[in-house]
């Protein structure tokens, strides 16, 4: 299989891998996938005060587009709010990586990353309750 | 200085020997001649070729030449053992026994004779990869017609004991085949002494051009085969179409070298593969697939846990490996043959074969342990999982947000 | 002195520059084109390219183009390929078929189809009207070959197809000496499905192809893996391959020239065998420019093609296939060529190693062999 230029860059330099200390203010943390899908993404955001996500970090278990994926929105969801945040869709993802159909899975695990971060953040947070977000893994 | 990327696939496809291009060339230029032409110096001098390739196959295995049948490869001869015997003796029975772990040129020509209305039975290896012989023997019926069983699994390399599964069969009538194509060059074969009534073998495995293959069919006691490809009834009758005679003869001097060659180069490549498994045994939380024991030199195949195994292939381009075998790996599907032996699938998706072979060096291998330790070491760095695992989770516990 | 080669019906030798396309493919490119790592996909790479240019060569689109071991596995499996797939009816082939048509054909009689042999006129021409009325039966499949192994004669596929295709029928054509000798155009004959093979166009022994109309559904007939978009398993034999592309690249190029110098040379011969009272098979009907099939009647062509071969000219009795038996030729026969003169039958094929001077030395030597024959034989009397 041939990977985009984005994808192997991402892949070799992937941006943002880490966690928060546990101890970190205003993080939140988003787990979606299943080891047996091959793919399990962790995406962690640092909101503050103004509820803004001013740093974001990942780790990922899988394929290099599932990789990449979550390290463009790591970079992505910095400086936005989390309704702005939100707003990423994965067919953006996709084409800014240019992910071959097979691998759009990946994307759409990346989107649902960030729903995830975003629901434990307000869950966390008392704005709502904490929502399980339905994911789409497995697809692949 | 090491030339990458590394080639560690040489059970998907092996280079051709140079001693073996050289024999060939001959026969795709002066020597062109059509073997089937008995009116000229041209199609006689290709016959003899022929002919003398045909007993160095023969002398590998330790056949008759008259037993020994050239195919296309060793799918086709998979395809002409099963089908062949199946059609042909179909009136005293229509059933069939193989395993799971086989070749897909044996699993899906199964399928096909289910879809004629024959009945199979694929037998689940045990963990280690090896057929448990009595449940080989349960599995067998009064209308059990014919039992395929691999000598050398491609993917795991684990050697089965066809020489005891051969007299099971032959104790009850029944046609035993035998899948060597893994198998040439990396384990002695007596047919004289096995109770096989067909095996394949394929010359691109060991050091021979693709493309051609052959299929051993026993005369004594004779075993009948429908011929599957019909028209100028070459190979008597049994395969048709104008032999390749410069793959005939590259397979021949394969052979020849494999045989005469065979116990120094085993030895050689053992070491290599103990080398390379020492140096990845170091590396935490790694498993081999298949028994260490019963197993062809060259294979070593391991599973790298909390690393996917798309991403490992990526992170090791510099090593020319496989991840399943490679006729399935264009798929995503995790290796069928892993899952037969009970590996989860995360096992079965981070695992990589890696098959060393005749122009292996040590330095490759030193090289190919130090890629592996950086890169799934960095791997893990970024695996959720991994955190997990070190933080004592049991992954097995977790309840994950997508089932 | 080595002999001349005029046998290129039933075999060619590889041109230079296919072996030097082939030669990389053994020991440097060496990967299981199903391999993903780099050695893999340079295999990938080449071999569709090669899909690409056997393509290019018969007027196809890539995606038409299966790779399989030669023409009788082409055959073989567009045949039981197709069969599998109907319900039986009736398969129309001609008469002068190759065995790897003819025998699958008689194959399918056990699952219940009828055979019609289209009969040929005296010079192994289809006649039309035999087809029409043929065609007046439900009928599957035709299988008519473009051009003859042994006579060279040349069949109208295209009206035949045309004929089947509105009579409801699949149609076939095995294009295996006609690729190199003559234009050779799959959308312009107009059929389902033709059969290629490498080695009669100066390529490897081992390699053919089967030309598919993607909307045929056939029934692999060797499975396993699921090569050739599942039509055909087994690794794919990529410097075969890569030596069928270049060959095809090869034959399309040298076409019109070497159609001309073939023409000059087989009039000269036809001209000289002639004079010595041969009789032309084939002769009036349209013909690769590369055959002559000839006998002397009186002179049994088997020992004729042995005296010839001690003189030093490699040609054929009868198809290479089917040598070595002493039935004379069933295409002969076909053509009302009585049993008699059948056997006296010899065919010359000629090839793009050939020139005129061995054209002139072969009809002395023919004519040094006839004299000392027809001595022997009255000796004998």
């Amino acid at each position: 299989m041939s990977y985009s230029t984005k994808v192997l860059d991402h892949y070799e330099n992937p941006r943002n891998v880490g966690t928060f200390g546990k101890e970190d203010e205003g993080v939140a943390t988003g787990m979606v996938g299943a080891p047996a899908c091959g793919d399990v993404m962790k995406l962690q955001i640092k909101v503050n005060k103004d509820g803004v996500i001013e740093d974001a970090k990942f780790k990922t278990y899988g394929c290099g587009s599932a990789i990449a994926s979550s390290s463009l929105v790591t970079e992505w969801v910095k400086g936005k709010t989390l309704d702005e945040a939100l707003t990423i869709k994965n067919t953006q993802i996709a084409e800014e990586l240019a992910l071959p159909p097979v691998k759009i899975h990946c994307s759409v695990l990346a989107e649902d990353a960030i729903k995830a971060a975003v629901a434990d953040y307000k869950a966390r947070h008392g704005e709502m309750q904490g929502e399980m977000v339905e994911t789409a893994a497995c697809k692949g | 200085m090491i030339k990458t990327p590394i080639y560690l696939d040489y059970s998907a496809t092996t280079p051709v020997d140079p001693r073996v291009a050289e024999v060939m060339i001959p026969y795709l230029t002066e020597k062109f001649g059509n073997p089937a032409s008995r009116s000229h110096e041209f199609g006689w001098e290709a016959e003899k070729a022929v002919e003398q390739a045909r007993e160095q196959v023969a002398a590998l295995v330790n056949a008759d030449p008259k037993e020994i049948i050239w195919t296309s490869g060793a799918t086709e001869s998979n395809n002409l053992a099963i089908k062949g015997a199946a059609h042909f003796y179909k009136a005293k029975g229509k059933h069939l026994v193989t395993m799971m772990t086989e070749h897909k040129a044996v699993i899906d020509t199964m399928r096909h004779l289910e879809s004629e209305g024959y009945e199979v039975t694929y037998l689940k290896p045990e963990p280690s990869g090896l057929v448990d012989i009595e449940k080989f023997k349960a599995a067998l019926r009064p209308d059990t017609i014919l039992a395929s069983v691999m000598l050398v699994n491609n993917e795991i390399g684990v050697i089965q004991d066809i020489a005891a599964l051969g007299e099971i069969c032959r104790a009850q009538g029944i046609i035993f085949h035998v899948d060597a194509a893994q198998a040439t060059g990396k384990v002695a074969i007596d047919l004289a002494k096995l109770k096989v009534d067909l095996m394949s073998f394929s010359a691109h495995k060991t050091y021979g051009p693709k493309g051609i293959g052959a299929l051993y069919v026993q005369r004594k006691p004779r075993v009948r085969l429908e011929a599957q490809m019909h028209g100028g009834g070459h190979e008597r009758g049994l395969r048709s179409g104008t032999l390749a005679t410069h793959q005939i003869a590259g397979m021949g001097e394969a052979f020849r070298i494999a045989r005469e060659e065979m116990a120094a180069e085993n030895e050689r490549v053992r070491s290599l593969r103990d080398r390379l498994y020492k140096g990845l045994s170091q590396i935490e939380e790694v498993h081999v697939n298949g028994d260490m024991e019963q197993r062809v030199p060259h294979n070593l195949n391991i599973s790298f846990n909390f690393v996917e195994g798309e991403s490992l292939i990526m992170a090791i381009r510099d090593l020319a490996v496989s991840s399943g075998s490679a006729c399935t790996s264009a798929s995503l599907e995790p290796s069928y043959v892993l899952r037969a032996l009970g590996r989860s699938d995360e096992l079965a998706h981070s695992s990589i074969r890696f098959t060393i072979g005749r122009f292996t060096t040590e330095e490759e291998i030193d090289y190919a342990i130090e890629l592996l330790k950086n890169k799934i070491g960095r791997l893990r760095e970024m695996s959720p999982l991994w955190d997990m695992f070190k933080e004592g989770v049991d992954l097995s516990t977790v309840k994950w947000a997508s089932h | 002195m080595s002999p001349v080669y005029f046998d290129h019906n039933a075999t060619t030798p590889l041109d230079e520059s296919v072996l030097q396309a082939m030669l990389p493919f053994f020991r440097e490119h060496y990967g299981n084109a199903s391999s993903r790592h780099e050695f893999g996909r340079a295999a990938r790479q080449a071999v569709d390219d090669a899909r690409e240019q056997v393509a290019d060569a018969v007027g196809a689109h890539p995606s038409q183009v299966y790779f399989v071991s030669g023409g009788t596995e082409a055959n073989n499996l567009l045949i039981k390929g197709v069969a599998a797939r109907l319900k039986p009816s009736q398969v129309a082939v001609s008469a002068v078929e190759h065995p790897s048509v003819t025998v699958p054909v008689q194959e399918l009689r056990e699952h219940g189809w009828k055979v019609r042999r289209l009969a040929v006129d005296h010079a192994g021409r289809i006649d039309m009207d035999e087809a029409k009325s043929a065609l007046r039966e439900p009928t599957g499949l035709m299988s008519v070959m473009l051009a003859n192994n042994e006579t060279g004669v040349i069949q109208d596929v295209a009206s035949l197809a045309e004929l089947a295709r509105s009579a409801g029928a699949l149609v076939h054509t095995d294009a295996v000496q006609a690729l190199g000798k003559m234009p050779v155009n799959f959308a312009t004959l107009n059929v389902h499905a033709m059969t290629l093979s490498a080695h009669k166009i100066y390529g490897p022994k081992g390699m053919g192809a089967l030309i598919l109309d993607k909307r045929l559904d056939i029934k692999p007939q060797i499975t396993g893996g699921g090569h050739e978009k599942g039509l055909r398993a087994g690794t794919e034999n990529v410097p075969a391959i890569v030596g069928f592309g270049a060959a095809c690249m090869l034959a399309s190029d040298r076409l019109a020239q070497s159609s001309f110098n073939l023409e000059q040379m087989r009039g000269r011969m036809n001209q000289g065998l002639r004079t010595m009272g041969a009789i032309l098979f084939g002769d009036g009907a349209e013909r690769l420019p590369n055959t002559s099939y000839f006998a002397l009647p009186g002179i049994e062509g088997e020992t004729l093609v042995m005296a010839l071969d001690r003189a030093g000219y490699a040609v054929a009795s009868g198809s290479a296939c089917s040598s070595g038996g002493a039935d004379p030729s069933p295409v002969l026969l076909s053509m009302g060529v009585e049993r008699e003169l059948a056997r006296c039958a010899v065919r010359v094929s000629l090839g793009r190693g050939n020139e005129m001077s061995q054209i002139e030395r072969f009809l002395q030597a023919l004519q040094d062999e006839i004299f000392r024959l027809k001595k022997l034989a009255a000796i004998a009397v």
